[in-house]
């Protein structure tokens, strides 16, 4: 806006606020009425879905699923459109960064004298196209069921080693189930495919040592599962053998 | 010389005149009663000069065509407040160790009177808030509102996201279950790997390199000490503009002078 254009609005402005009404009681009936709205919509919810608890915190546990409050999951989906190990830090802290700081900006860039949404073509459609996409990540983040599931055929060479691997290789199966592994990572047909890379073949990519020491020591954002390690090995040894089996 | 007569000293300066009309109030002492309270509002005003100040907040013009999108911004306020109440009283029981804070949840759950209903408008109450402030922002944003003057007033309401935001992800780990704990710790991973800052930042929040004992309570004071107070803080600003600046007109009102000035116009053109 130039100097012309701001003394323009402030005139019209001028022009339409002598004109209105005033604040108290007049704004403030509505906006009162709109409290009593806000304040009935909490009662009922607190009164109708209650605040349960979940099973106590438990760093050894196996049985979790990491997923954060619904209004987060447009960014935890956006980690799993963009995929490309190189390209997660981008994911995860540089496109909500870019995000925030065209946001910060939003009127050092857009300096236009229109206010008008259909005549500002660009800055409306953007508007639109972001409230679409956060509102199907979100849904796509809703509709990702908890995955504790994971059924995977017995491997051939598994099977040929007897029955003893085969109760193995389950029991690995469930732990990784149980361990939300699934929430990031494919298992064939089951899990989400992303963020993190799919594990369908993960054993012939990676030896059981390496798959154990990204276990204990992984890159972020996967949670580590040295504590399964100390409290209960059988079972980590189980996870390690599962994934190394993997072809 | 003659000298000048002194003026008479004013009576008490402090003392207000009658109040018009005859028959005004009983007399006595039930009168005095009747005038105490006006009278103590006139004690502080003297004092603050507060009264000055909330006329020109109630009593400014609100412009032709303000419409109900126009409640969004008080009601994101309202909605905070009402987190603010109900965290105080569940702060009153909630014990931030990692030992105690399940069981503390718990003991307000099934033994305060009316605990888990206080305890689900906190929770629910959270995305009550964020709705409503995305709702606000869309408004803003598709009415143009950033524009020239306020410019100011939307860079402090983007701010003010970030810290609703930031409550929600530090107010999500304390009833300690296994949700909020894994979501957390995946959470912090996540900001781990954000370039420079992102270590340090994940360092921070876990108060160490792993999370431990003192995560949950430094989580808390973020929670309930540090972001609450720059939230007020920056709500009372936020609303100090809106009050100077006066809340936009709907962008498709146009703006028509009254009769007299039209008629000036042409008298003088
Ligand atoms: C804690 C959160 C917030 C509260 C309590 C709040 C409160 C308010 C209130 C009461 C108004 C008066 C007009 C109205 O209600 O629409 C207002 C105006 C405004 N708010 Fe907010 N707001 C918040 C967050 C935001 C955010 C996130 C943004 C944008 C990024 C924002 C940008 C603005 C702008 C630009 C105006 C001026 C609108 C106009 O004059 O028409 N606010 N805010």
């Amino acid at each position: 806006m130039n100097k012309k254009q701001k003394e323009q609005y402030l005139r019209d402005y001028g022009t339409l606020k002598s004109q209105g009404k005033p604040f108290f009681p007049y704004a403030v009936a509505k906006d009162s009425a709109m409290a009593v709205v806000v304040m009935a919509v909490i009662v009922a919810m607190a009164i109708v879905l209650g605040a349960e608890l979940g099973p106590k915190a438990d760093p050894t546990s196996t049985t979790y699923t990491p997923r954060p409050e619904w209004y987060f999951f447009f960014l935890f989906e956006l980690l799993k459109v963009i995929k490309a190990p190189a390209l997660v830090p981008l994911a995860t802290i540089g496109v909500p960064t870019i995000c925030l700081i065209l946001l910060f900006l939003l009127p050092f860039y857009d300096r236009g004298a229109e206010r008008r949404p259909e005549r500002r073509p660009i800055a409306t459609t953007a508007g639109i196209f972001v409230v679409c996409a956060m509102g199907y990540l979100t849904y796509l983040g809703a509709s990702a069921g908890p995955p504790t599931q994971i059924d995977i055929p017995i491997p051939t060479n598994i099977a040929s080693q007897g029955p003893e691997a085969v109760t193995n290789f389950k029991a690995g199966s469930q732990v990784v189930a149980q361990s939300g592994c699934a929430a990031c990572h494919q298992f064939g047909e089951n899990g989400n495919s992303g963020p993190g890379p799919a594990l369908t073949k993960i054993g012939a990519r990676l030896p059981a040592q390496a798959i154990q020491r990204t276990l204990l020591n992984p890159s972020a954002p996967m949670p580590s599962f040295s504590a399964l390690s100390e409290e209960s090995p059988e079972q980590f040894a189980q996870m390690v053998g599962f994934l190394a089996a993997l072809k | 010389m003659a000298k000048l007569k002194l003026p008479a000293a004013p009576s008490n300066p402090l003392s207000s005149p009658k109040r018009p009309g005859k028959d005004y109030g009983p007399s006595g002492g039930l009168g005095h009663a009747g005038e105490a309270g006006a009278s103590a509002v006139d004690w502080i005003d003297e004092r603050t000069s507060l009264s000055g100040g909330l006329r020109w907040a109630m009593f400014r013009k609100v412009p032709k065509g303000t419409n109900w999108f126009y409640t969004l911004g008080s009601s994101t306020m309202f909605a905070f407040l009402s987190q603010a109440v109900t965290g105080v009283f569940l702060a009153m029981y909630y014990d931030p160790s990692a030992t105690r804070a399940y069981a503390s949840i718990q003991y307000i759950n099934n033994e305060v009177f009316l605990g888990e209903f206080v305890h689900g408008m906190h929770r629910w109450g959270s995305s009550v808030m964020v709705i409503l402030i995305f709702l606000h922002m869309a408004r803003t944003f598709f009415f143009g509102a950033y524009k020239y003057p306020r410019e100011l007033n939307w860079v402090i309401g983007v701010a003010l996201l970030v810290m609703t935001m930031t409550m929600s992800f530090s107010g999500y780990l304390l009833p300690f279950d296994q949700r909020s704990y894994w979501a957390t710790i995946v959470g912090v991973n996540i900001n781990g790997t954000g370039p420079l800052v992102g270590p340090y930042l994940s360092e921070f929040l876990r108060a160490g390199p792993y999370f431990g004992a003192t995560t949950l309570s430094r989580f808390y004071a973020i929670h309930m000490l540090m972001v609450p107070g720059a939230i007020a803080a920056l709500m009372g600003f936020h609303l100090y503009l809106v009050a100077k600046l006066g809340t936009t007109a709907p962008p498709w009102v146009k703006a028509k002078p009254s009769e007299e000035l039209s008629e000036e116009k042409v008298t003088v053109g």
